[in-house]
């Protein structure tokens, strides 16, 4: 009896890769999945905090995916090897601050180590040859089989067929003939392979599931690093990046200001970390102070704050301000007006 | 993070012993069980209050 070989799929949370998963396990492949957590694709855990989505279901889609099509799903978190690829990219950014290219090397790359480390046989992605701008043209797929080393042992089912064929089809272990030829944009081959397969309920595929594909996301990121002395981060700078409206209306500070209940409890975690400006005489949001804040601004920050609550229209408005010391001070201030705030300060 | 930290965990436990999860991320509430679905084990309890979650789950596999 042959052995039942074992691949390890990337699994993203959308459809491609989930179908890619689910093409292997008709042919009676061992598939396990694995997601890879680098800091920025955290699109549920948002969805969670603000509480306009809370109609939204909260799942996280690479857990729901597996699920979906009962597979085990690990997840890899790589939040500190991922910062040389995010700060670094050897192949440059896309249109935004998106390393997609490296990124998808990188993940490649970490597929090929837990390979290894668990006895598995090969890599699965649910890459499609021309279905993205840079990372998946067809003259860089061989980029990444290099790149993250994994050569022949990377195979790609939603496209096999219209690429050379890997190590799994020649040795026999997957019927090449029963993969698949798609390529372009278009998700339509997709979806009647879903429909196929009973799948009928998947993420919908809109610019992934990585926050820095988003422009108002890279834009904060920028900004964050135009004012920070070395290009870096850590995982709460990112985190911050997507909670909030942010105003910079000094190179030394900007404020992070919350949006409603959820995000205020949100924020709320970072209070001990943070200077922060909370209204007491109405309801409005948690406000945080990115940066260090003179004390001859801070009755201007407040004034900002205070526009942003159910204060906006009050001729007084009483806010508290709290240092990263703990030291308090009570301000009574009338909310800035709409025209005192300039556009630029809208990160 | 709450279900990476719980997987870490988990891969430290050996069968029938329980670990009880304690997080701030509502998320966690829905992640946390699909996990534990997925991976064979069993969610004794859930709960959230006061923006706190809390996921009781047993370890009935160890092929995690």
């Amino acid at each position: 009896m042959k052995p039942k070989r074992k691949a390890i799929a990337l699994i993203s949370g959308g459809l491609d890769s989930m179908l890619a998963a689910r093409i292997l396990l008709e042919q009676d492949i061992h598939v396990e999945g694995l997601n890879i957590f680098t800091g920025f694709c955290v699109e549920g855990h948002t969805h969670a905090i603000r509480s306009k989505h809370k109609n939204k279901v909260k799942r996280n889609n690479a857990l729901w995916s597996a699920e979906q099509i009962d597979i085990k799903l690990h997840i890899v978190e790589v939040i500190e090897s991922y910062k040389d690829v995010v700060l670094n990219p050897k192949h440059g950014y896309g249109a935004n601050l998106n390393p997609c290219l490296d990124c998808k090397g990188f993940m490649v790359a970490k597929a090929k180590e837990w390979m290894e480390a668990h006895d598995f046989d090969f890599i699965a992605t649910g890459e499609v040859i021309g279905q993205r701008p840079k990372s998946q043209l067809r003259s860089n797929f061989p980029v990444v089989a290099r790149e993250s080393g994994a050569f022949d042992r990377l195979l790609r089912p939603l496209s096999a067929k219209l690429l050379p064929p890997t190590l799994p089809e020649r040795a026999g272990w997957v019927d090449r003939s029963r993969l698949y030829d798609i390529s372009g944009r278009t998700r339509r081959r997709q979806m009647e392979l879903a429909a196929k397969f009973g799948i009928s309920d998947y993420a919908q595929p809109a610019g992934g599931c990585c926050f820095l594909t988003d422009k108002s996301y890279s834009s904060k990121l920028q900004d964050f690093w135009n004012h920070k002395v070395e290009r870096d981060y850590e995982l709460d700078d990112i985190m911050l990046l997507k909670v909030g409206r942010h105003l910079r209306p000094s190179k030394q500070w900007k404020l992070i200001i919350a949006r409603d209940a959820g995000e205020t409890q949100y924020l709320s975690g970072y209070r001990s970390k943070f200077a922060h400006f909370s209204i007491i005489s109405h309801s409005g949001p948690l406000t945080l102070v990115d940066g260090n804040i003179p004390a001859e601004e801070v009755e201007k920050a407040a004034r900002l704050v205070a526009r942003f609550g159910k204060s906006r229209y009050a001729d007084q408005v009483d806010v508290q301000y709290t240092g990263r010391d703990g030291s308090e001070k009570m301000l009574s201030v009338s909310p800035m007006n709409p025209s005192e705030i300039p556009s630029p300060w809208y990160v | 993070m709450p279900v990476i930290r719980t997987q870490e965990q988990v891969s430290k436990l050996e069968v029938g012993q329980i670990l009880e999860v304690i997080c701030t991320d509502p998320g966690a509430l829905f992640d946390i069980p699909a996990w534990c679905r997925i991976h064979g084990h069993k969610v004794l309890a859930t709960d959230s209050t006061g923006g706190e979650s809390t996921i009781q789950l047993q370890i009935c596999s160890d092929s995690s």
